[in-house]
């Protein structure tokens, strides 16, 4: 699909979101089907592009600062959130999420990525 | 190399942060978690307030905990000596954290994952080997697996399920 030429056209196509992902960590699967969750919550359409990262070096082109890393419409999550470029250092790594009640998690809060999907639409 | 359950545990002797030495063997401790863990692995911090409580429940009873760093520190520095100490020093830590530099307690084991957990009885044995509980992301379970085996162990009985699968960081080999 020509994205671009669909919003031209007026089609609601939904945001772009692209997840980063290392086989060393098993959150994948579950970022995934929160990532859905929280597009079924808003009624948006939209499509995950899984980007597999292999290497280090791949890892320090991509700023990969661990798994899963979330970009939607090319912005990392927690910068979309107003939370600031992450700190992390890139590499191969399980990323940490810090939850809204303030407990360490491999993956993203729900209701962080549902914030993130809405302001991505406004 | 790993350990099955049933088999006696191998024994070492790690330094703690304060680089006070600990083994396993001749502590006469009614019995012995390991924990393989680290400091930057969301699944090892997730479990981390768990595993505590229940060194701090079950100190009363005579279990020792042992935390044991394994992580290739060059490639991962925040999993380093100097980090671990740091952390300690800011951070209530009921039980000591041990580092590996070798990495040939973790081998000897055949821990996979942090967190990675082994119970092994006054005798030396393994009797359980896994994850703490069934969801890194639900506090309520209490690293309720772990207790189980302790609890069975304590009591003199086989644990109802002496292994489970361990779910985390693969721990980070030197290459």
């Amino acid at each position: 699909m020509d994205r671009g030429l669909s919003r031209a056209q007026g089609l609601d196509i939904g945001p772009t979101i692209e997840l980063l992902w290392w086989e060393g960590c098993p959150s994948t699967e579950r970022a995934v089907t929160d990532l859905r969750g929280a597009l079924d919550d808003l009624g948006l359409p939209g499509e995950i592009a899984m980007r597999e990262i292999r290497t280090d070096e791949e890892a320090q082109a991509a700023a990969f600062a661990g798994s899963p890393t979330i970009l939607i419409d090319g912005v990392e999550l927690m910068e979309a959130l107003g939370r600031g470029a992450d700190d992390e250092p890139a590499g191969l790594n399980c990323r940490v999420y810090v939850r809204r009640d303030g407990r360490m998690s491999p993956t993203p809060d729900p209701e962080d990525l549902r914030e993130a999907l809405r302001g991505a639409r406004s | 190399m790993s350990v099955a359950i049933g088999e006696h545990a191998p024994d070492f002797t790690l330094p703690d942060t304060d680089g006070e030495g600990w083994s396993l063997a001749g502590d006469g401790s009614e019995a012995t978690v390991l924990v393989f863990t680290c400091n930057h692995c969301p699944y090892a911090l997730a479990w981390h307030d768990r595993i505590l409580d229940a060194a701090r429940d079950y100190a009363e009873s005579d279990v020792r905990f042992l935390a044991i760093n394994a992580n290739d520190a060059e490639r991962y520095p925040r999993d380093s000596y100097e980090a671990m100490q740091g952390r300690v020093a800011r951070e209530d830590w009921p039980i000591p954290y041990l580092h590996d530099p070798t990495q040939q307690v973790a081998l000897a084991y055949g821990a996979k994952t942090t967190p990675d957990v082994f119970l092994i009885d006054a005798e030396g044995r393994l009797r359980y080997r896994g994850a703490p509980d069934s969801d890194y992301d639900d506090p309520e379970q209490r690293a309720a697996w772990l207790r189980e085996a302790l609890d069975a162990v304590l009591a003199g009985r086989e644990p109802e399920r002496p292994e489970t699968t361990p779910v985390g960081c693969s721990i980070k080999w030197k290459r």
